[in-house]
């Protein structure tokens, strides 16, 4: 069974339809690369994985817990499901180690001194251990990007959506961000990535899912699809992305 | 029997300066408690409670706070509750400053990105942690400078309360005036302590206001 499972979900902002008739699943351990263009609907996707976002029809379950029930508890649920969103979004008033402790601490109710070890071990896994008390403002945008994923760590997701993560960093910082989710994927993280760096896409994905006009249009095998393209949709796609 | 406005005066009317301060830090607790609740009650999911609250400030804030001081300290009594000036200047500047308050603070909660909430919740952290953890300390730095502009504000409406009798800084210059007739020295005797008391805070809220955008 589908560790993620998208069963026909439609979701729109008022009358404009974004999402129309969306199935996926995702399996224990797989890395699916969602690519298109903006627009396309595949961050909203993301989104409403972990209820950020409602849908209006069909149903998400996360580890057989249903996201689209007004019984779930999303807190709960999302202790479960991390999130990378593009713009890092760390809290700029607290220290790195703050940022990262935070969510165990109050929602996990963990211990100041275990809550910090788990900090020390998630920096020592993006590589950041030094910068444990440094301050958000004083890191590089490809820094402050690795704090935010070790932040998601921290709670020791299932699964992980990573929202167009190297999408707001200059050309030479995407390099320390992807080696890090590379270092993630290679542990047996469950990922699914919204992202434009094809590369990535065509080495660590498992699976890549090519969103068009708020559909899946085409999904395969992460090489294969990226290698022979079927529809012209993606064909221009990904000759637009890769000049 | 006329006497002389003297050093004795000058010294009467500043020991009634601590009323006048009392009363403004009493009024500012209670406009701060109350204005705490409401600036919260402002942006809640809950579309019945949000509008309640707009309706008591548009309420607050459209109406004279004098009238307010009077409906409390004449007007209950009418009902058969017996207020004294102080409990009615209390609560009446309470009323009045939390309507003000929650909306200075309002201002500061949204201006916190729709974004940092996002990061709280899908830590799992629930509405009430995001606020206290994340949107609180962060909108804090923003609403010190017009927090204390309206302190401001409130030292010098609580001159009004001399109004219903309450021995503050101006009832005090009323009772010293009209026992020496000398209106004027008095009254500017009077006016020299409000800026006294005033003036300093003006200063704190501009550097405030300076340091705040250096920061950003």
């Amino acid at each position: 069974m589908s560790l993620v499972d998208i069963q026909a979900i439609s979701k729109s902002y008022g009358s404009l339809p974004v999402l129309k008739d969306v199935s996926l699943g995702v399996a224990k351990g797989e890395v699916v690369a969602v690519i298109g263009r903006s627009g396309s609907g595949k961050s909203t996707l993301l989104r409403c994985i972990n209820g950020l976002e409602p849908i209006q029809a069909g149903t998400i379950t996360v580890d057989g817990v249903r996201v689209n029930d007004p019984k779930t508890d999303l807190r709960k649920l999302r202790q479960e499901v991390g999130i990378v969103f593009q713009s890092f979004n760390l809290f700029p008033h607290l220290s790195v180690c703050e940022n990262i402790t935070l969510a165990p601490r109050v929602v996990r109710k963990q211990s100041p001194d275990a809550a910090r070890e788990v900090a020390r071990e998630v920096l020592h896994r993006v590589g950041l251990e030094e910068k444990l008390d440094a301050y958000p403002s004083q890191l590089s945008g490809g820094q402050q990007q690795r704090v935010a994923i070790a932040r998601s760590l921290a709670m020791r997701p299932k699964v992980m959506l990573f929202d167009e993560v190297t999408s707001a960093l200059d050309p030479e910082l995407t390099g320390e961000v992807l080696k890090v989710l590379e270092a993630v994927a290679q542990e047996g993280m469950t990922m699914i990535l919204v992202t434009h760096e094809m590369g990535f896409a065509r080495r660590f994905g498992s699976r890549v899912v090519f969103m068009h006009e708020g559909r899946i249009h085409e999904e395969g095998q992460a090489a294969a699809v990226l290698a022979a393209p079927k529809t012209p949709e993606l064909q221009t796609f990904l000759s637009a992305v890769l000049h | 029997m006329i006497r002389t406005f003297s050093y004795i005066d000058v010294m009467y009317l500043v020991a009634a300066a601590r009323w006048t301060l009392a009363l403004t830090a009493t009024a500012f607790c209670g406009s701060a408690l109350l204005g705490l609740v409401l600036a919260i009650a402002r942006i809640s999911p809950i579309a019945p409670l949000r509008w309640l609250v707009a309706a008591y400030i548009y309420v607050v804030q459209g109406t004279p706070l004098l009238v307010w001081l009077f409906v409390i300290f004449f007007g209950l009594p009418l009902l058969g509750v017996s207020v004294n000036p102080w409990l009615a200047a209390a609560i009446a500047f309470s009323v009045y400053g939390s309507a003000f308050l929650g909306e200075i603070w309002r201002g500061a909660l949204i201006s916190i990105a729709r974004t940092q909430w996002e990061a709280g919740a899908s830590l799992g952290l629930s509405m009430s942690q995001q606020l206290r953890y994340i949107i609180i300390p962060q909108s804090v730095r923003i609403a010190i400078p017009p927090t204390v502009g309206f302190l401001v504000q409130l030292i010098k409406n609580t001159s009004l309360a001399a109004t219903i009798g309450l021995v503050e800084l101006t009832r005090e210059g009323q009772l010293t005036a009209a026992g020496t007739y000398m209106p004027f020295a008095v009254f500017t005797t009077v006016a020299c302590i409000y800026f006294a008391m005033c003036f300093p805070l003006t200063q704190w809220s501009r550097s405030l206001e300076r340091k705040l955008d250096v920061a950003r």
